[in-house]
C-alpha cells in the first residue's frame, strides 16, 4: 500500500516519528550494537531485519528503555528522549510487544491490561465494571472477541498474544514494537493482527516490527533496515527490494575464517533417528550420523535445534519415534542413559545448565565421570581423577592458574573448554555441541574447532548446532536445515552456502507431502 | 603450575589474586573473639573468668552437642538448596519411640510391658529408622512431589509433633535402662557429635554422594545434564538429615534419661542458625561440615556467656536473632562477590 519513494528517507528531523542516531552499546566483552540509525516514518510499518544476534532485540529493548546506550540518541518526533526504564519509554509513547509473554496468569484479561492503570471509584477502590467497560471498548475497537472477565490462564498462547497486543495498543502510544509477534499466530491470528496494525498505520502511528518471516515482511511492511553482527547495514522501501536481496544483506560476510576442516574417512552409521516428535515442539524428524562426520544443525533461535539435542541426551524424552544406536533401537530416558550409550551433550547455555559456576575448575570437570568410574567402595579415587583432570586441562589448553579456581573467574572460552573436558572424560561415541563456540574470543574458537576436527579422525560421530552460518558451513559435513520444529531440507557441504541455507530456515516446507 | 602460563593469561588472573582467609578460619576467630569479649565483660562485671572454668564449657559443649547433630544434616540439606524445619519435631518422635522401647521391666506403667529390658542397640536403631523414615518422606515429597522444601518440612514439623503427642498421649516415657541411658551419660553425647562430624566432612569432601551434593545445591539443571539423578540424590540427603535428627533424639532422651513430646524445641532454628553463621549458602552449593561445627559452638558461647553474665533469656533470644540475621546478611554479601566474579 505504501508508495512512497526511497527518497522520503532522507533526513529530515520533522519527518520522522522515531529517530535512533549513532547508538552504541556494549556490554563486558562484547560490543552490541555499534554506530546504529533507524528512522521510523509516521503511518508505517518498519520491519527490522537480522541473523540472530544481529543486535535487533538489543535496539529494542534501548528504544523501549530497559537498557540506556553508551553513546547516540533516541529522538521522538524529533525531540530528544532521556529515558531511565520502560516506565519513562511508556509515558513518552513507546510501547514494546515482548517476545516472551508478561502477563499474570490468576488475572482477569482486563486487570491484565490495565495493571497499574486500574480505573478507581470515589473510594480510592478498583473500579472492576468500568475497567471491563474499558476492555470491551478496546476489544471493540480490535475486532477482539474475548470475555474481559476470563483468567488469562486458560487462553492459549495464541489468545495471550492477542491480549498483549491489545495491552500496548491501550497505550495509545505514538510508537509501537513488535518483537515477532506471529511467532505463536495461526494464520487466521496473523490475518487478525495485521488488520489491527493497518488500522493503527491509518493513524498515523509508527510500527517497529522485528520477524523472521519473509513472506510477512513483504505484506506488512512499509519500509525494512537490516541489521548484521550489531551494525546497521541497509534501509529500504519494502518496494525497491528483493528477498534474495535482504538475505544477501543479512548475511553478509564471506566465509574469511579458515575452518580446520580436513577430510576424514566417513564410517558406519552410529546414531540413526526416526520420525521422532515432541509435542508442539518439533515432529517428524528424520537423519542420521556416521563415525567421523560432523552433521551441522542450522535454523533460526526457536526452530526446535536444542530440543532435538536435549530429546536425544534424554533431558526431555520424545511422544514418538524412534532413535538407534548401531543398528539398535534405544529407549533414552535420562541424561545418564544416554551417558551409559556413548551420548555427550555440550549444552547451549552455558550458565543455565552447563556451568556451577560456585564450584571450582575441577569439580567442574570431573562431575559427569564420577558414576561410572572413579570410586572405589564410595570414595573418589581424587588421586587418578586429579591426574586424568590435569591432563585433560593441558590438552584442551585450559588457561587457569589453578584447578581450584572458581570457574566463574575463567573467561568463556575457558569456561568453555573445561564443559568440553567434561565430556571428553566420558569418551563418547556420539558427542552433541549446541552452539560450542557461542560467546567466546576468535582464539578459544578456533582451538575448539581444532579439537572437533581431532575428535572426528577418531571416529567419534559429531552433531554441531550453530547460529553463526560460517561455523556450520566451515565444519560440518552435511547440514540439516530446521524451520519451526521442522525439517526443512539437507544440504551437502558442497552445495551449501549461506543463501542456500538462509531460505531454507526462513521458510516453511514445501507443501509437496503432507498438507493439513 | 604459574610458570607455564603466557603472559596475558597473567593480567586477566593477577586482579583476583587477592589474599583469601578460608571462612572456618575467619568464622572460628569470630568465635574466639566472642570468647575473649565474655572473658573481659567477665571480670568486669562478675570478677570471674568466664572460660577458667572446665566445668562450664563442658556443660556448653554438651549442650550445643544435640543440636551440633541435627545441624550436620540440616547443612547438608542446605547445601542442596532446601531447608529442614522439621528436625526438632523428629527429635521429639523419634525420642518418644526410641524411650519407649528403652524401658525397664521393674517400671509397671511400661509403654510396651512385653518389650522391656531390651539390649541398647533396639531402642538405637528404632530412632535411627524412624527419623529416617520422616526425611524420607521430607525427601520424597520434594523430589516427587515437587513441594517446596520450605512447605514439605514445615509439614513435618507439625505432623511429627503431634505423633510425639499422640504416641503416649502427652504422657513421657521414663525409667529407662542404664544400659540405654549410657549412650547419653558423660562426654559422650560430644563424642557422638564429633564422630558424626567428622564422618560427613569425609563424606561430603570425598565420595560421590558429596560431590553431588555440592553440585546439585549449585546447579541443578546443570546436574540432571551431567547425568546426576538429582531426585533421588535429594531424598537421600533428605533421610540422612532425618537420619541424624532421629541419632539426636537417642541421644537427648538417653541423656534426659526420659522422652517427652515436648523436647527439641525449635532445635530446627538453632541447627540452621549454626549452619548459617557456619558460612552454609542459604542459596545453596556453598557450605563445610567444619564451619557447622563452629557455628554451633557460637552460639553455645553466646548462650553460656549470657547465663554467665546474668542476662535475662529474653534479651538472649534478642541477640541471638540479630546474630542469625546478621550471618545471612553477611552470606548475601559473598554470594554478591560470587556472581559479580563470574
Amino acid at each position: 500500500m505504501a508508495t512512497m519513494t526511497a527518497g522520503a528517507l532522507a533526513p529530515n528531523t520533522a519527518e520522522f516519528i522515531l529517530e535512533v542516531a549513532d547508538v552504541r552499546k556494549a556490554f563486558p566483552g562484547v560490543v552490541a550494537l555499534d554506530n546504529v540509525q533507524l528512522r521510523v516514518r509516521p503511518g508505517t510499518v518498519h520491519a527490522l531485519m537480522g541473523e540472530n544476534g544481529a543486535g535487533k532485540s538489543t535496539l529494542m529493548k534501548i528504544i523501549a528503555g530497559v537498557y540506556i546506550p553508551d553513546q547516540g540518541e533516541v529522538r521522538l518526533n524529533g525531540l530528544p528522549l532521556e529515558l531511565h526504564g520502560p516506565l519513562d519509554a511508556l509515558q513518552a509513547g513507546i510501547a514494546m510487544i515482548h517476545q516472551e509473554l508478561n502477563l499474570m496468569p490468576f488475572m482477569s484479561i482486563a486487570e491484565n491490561i490495565w495493571i497499574r492503570r486500574e480505573p478507581l471509584n470515589v473510594f480510592g477502590m478498583v473500579d472492576h465494571g468500568r475497567m471491563f467497560k474499558m476492555t470491551e471498548a478496546l476489544f471493540e475497537r480490535l475486532g477482539i472477541d474475548m470475555d474481559p472477565e476470563m483468567e488469562v490462564r486458560k487462553l492459549t498462547v495464541a489468545g495471550r498474544q492477542m491480549i498483549e497486543i491489545a495491552k500496548a495498543v491501550s497505550f495509545d502510544s505514538e510508537v509501537l514494537i513488535m518483537d515477532e509477534p506471529t511467532s505463536s499466530l495461526a494464520d487466521r491470528e496473523v490475518e487478525h493482527l495485521f488488520r489491527i496494525i493497518n488500522d493503527l498505520r491509518a493513524q498515523g502511528k509508527g510500527i517497529i516490527y522485528i520477524t523472521h518471516k519473509m513472506d510477512e515482511v513483504f505484506e506488512i511492511a512499509d519500509d525494512i533496515s537490516i541489521f548484521r553482527d550489531g551494525q546497521f547495514i541497509h534501509s529500504a522501501a519494502a518496494s525497491d527490494i528483493t528477498s534474495s536481496e535482504i538475505i544477501k544483506l543479512m548475511v553478509g560476510r564471506e566465509v574469511t575464517q579458515m575452518f580446520p576442516k580436513e577430510e576424514v574417512p566417513i564410517g558406519d552409521v552410529v546414531l540413526s533417528v526416526e520420525n521422532l516428535c515432541l509435542d508442539s515442539v518439533f515432529e517428524n524428524i528424520s537423519f542420521e550420523v556416521r563415525a567421523g562426520e560432523i552433521l551441522g544443525f542450522a535454523g533460526l533461535v526457536g526452530s526446535g535445534r536444542t530440543n532435538i539435542a536435549e530429546t536425544l541426551f534424554g533431558v526431555t524424552p520424545p511422544t514418538s519415534g524412534s532413535i538407534s544406536i548401531d543398528g539398535k533401537k534405544e529407549i533414552i530416558s535420562s541424561p545418564h542413559q544416554a551417558m551409559l550409550r556413548g551420548l555427550a551433550l555440550l549444552t547451549e547455555d552455558r550458565k543455565e545448565t552447563g556451568l556451577f559456576l560456585g564450584l571450582s575448575v575441577i569439580e567442574n570437570m570431573e562431575l559427569a565421570v564420577l558414576r561410572d568410574g572413579y570410586t572405589r567402595a564410595t570414595f573418589v579415587e581424587q588421586n587418578r581423577l586429579d591426574q586424568e583432570c590435569d591432563s585433560m586441562k593441558e590438552q584442551l589448553n585450559v588457561k587457569t592458574p589453578s584447578m581450584e579456581e572458581r570457574i566463574g573467574n575463567l573467561s568463556g572460552g575457558n569456561q568453555q573448554k573445561v564443559l568440553i573436558g567434561r565430556w571428553l572424560m566420558t569418551n563418547p561415541r556420539i558427542l552433541i555441541l549446541d552452539e560450542p563456540t557461542r560467546g567466546i574470543d576468535v582464539g578459544a574458537k578456533a582451538e575448539i574447532h581444532k579439537l572437533i576436527t581431532k575428535l572426528v579422525k577418531r571416529g567419534v560421530a559429531v552433531i554441531m548446532i550453530s547460529s553463526e552460518l560460517p561455523e556450520v558451513l566451515g565444519m560440518s559435513d552435511r547440514i540439516m536445515v530446521m524451520h519451526e520444529g521442522k525439517v526443512t531440507g539437507f544440504l551437502d557441504r558442497s552445495e551449501a552456502n549461506q543463501v542456500n541455507i538462509m531460505q531454507l530456515a526462513s521458510s516453511p516446507v514445501k507443501p509437496t507431502v503432507i498438507e493439513d | 603450575m604459574n610458570k607455564t602460563m603466557e603472559p596475558t593469561d597473567h593480567l586477566e588472573v593477577v586482579k583476583k589474586r587477592k589474599k583469601k582467609i578460608p571462612t572456618e578460619v575467619s568464622i572460628f576467630l569470630v568465635l574466639v573473639g566472642i570468647a575473649i569479649l565474655f572473658e573481659i565483660l567477665g571480670w568486669i562485671v562478675r570478677g570471674d573468668s568466664f572460660l577458667m572454668n572446665p566445668q562450664r564449657l563442658l556443660i556448653m559443649i554438651l549442650q550445643m552437642s544435640i543440636i551440633g547433630i541435627i545441624a550436620i544434616g540440616v547443612t547438608q540439606v542446605i547445601i542442596t538448596g532446601g531447608i529442614d524445619l522439621s528436625s526438632g519435631s523428629v527429635l521429639a518422635l523419634t525420642a518418644m519411640v526410641t524411650a519407649s522401647l528403652a524401658q525397664q521391666s521393674e517400671y509397671a506403667r511400661a509403654v510396651y510391658p512385653a518389650l522391656t529390658n531390651m539390649p541398647w542397640v533396639i531402642p538405637l536403631a528404632a530412632g535411627l529408622i524412624v527419623g529416617a523414615l520422616a526425611g524420607l518422606i521430607n525427601g520424597a515429597l520434594i523430589a516427587f512431589a515437587v513441594i517446596p522444601p520450605f512447605i514439605a518440612t514445615l509439614g513435618m514439623m507439625v505432623s511429627a509433633r503431634g505423633v510425639a503427642r499422640a504416641y503416649t498421649d502427652g504422657q513421657p516415657v521414663s525409667m529407662l535402662t542404664d544400659q540405654f541411658t549410657w549412650i547419653g551419660s558423660g562426654a559422650n553425647p560430644v563424642i557422638i557429635f564429633l564422630a558424626v562430624a567428622v564422618l560427613f566432612h569425609i563424606a561430603l569432601k570425598y565420595t560421590r554422594y558429596g560431590k553431588y551434593t555440592y553440585a546439585i545445591g549449585a546447579n541443578p539443571q546443570a546436574a540432571r545434564v551431567s547425568g546426576i539423578n538429582v531426585r533421588r540424590h535429594l531424598i537421600m540427603v533428605y533421610a540422612i538429615a532425618g537420619l541424624l535428627a532421629g541419632l539426636a533424639g537417642v541421644v537427648a532422651s538417653a541423656r534426659a534419661g526420659t522422652g517427652q513430646a515436648g523436647m527439641g524445641l525449635m532445635y530446627e532454628l538453632d541447627a540452621i542458625a549454626a549452619a548459617v553463621i557456619g558460612g552454609t549458602s542459604l542459596a545453596g552449593g556453598v557450605g563445610r561440615i567444619a564451619g557447622t561445627v563452629i557455628g554451633a559452638l557460637i552460639l553455645g558461647v553466646m548462650l553460656s556467656g549470657f547465663t554467665f553474665l546474668g542476662v535475662d533469656a529474653y534479651y538472649q533470644d534478642i541477640v541471638k536473632g540479630a546474630i542469625i540475621v546478621a550471618a545471612v546478611v553477611v552470606d548475601q554479601y559473598r554470594q554478591r562477590r560470587r556472581l559479580k566474579a563470574a
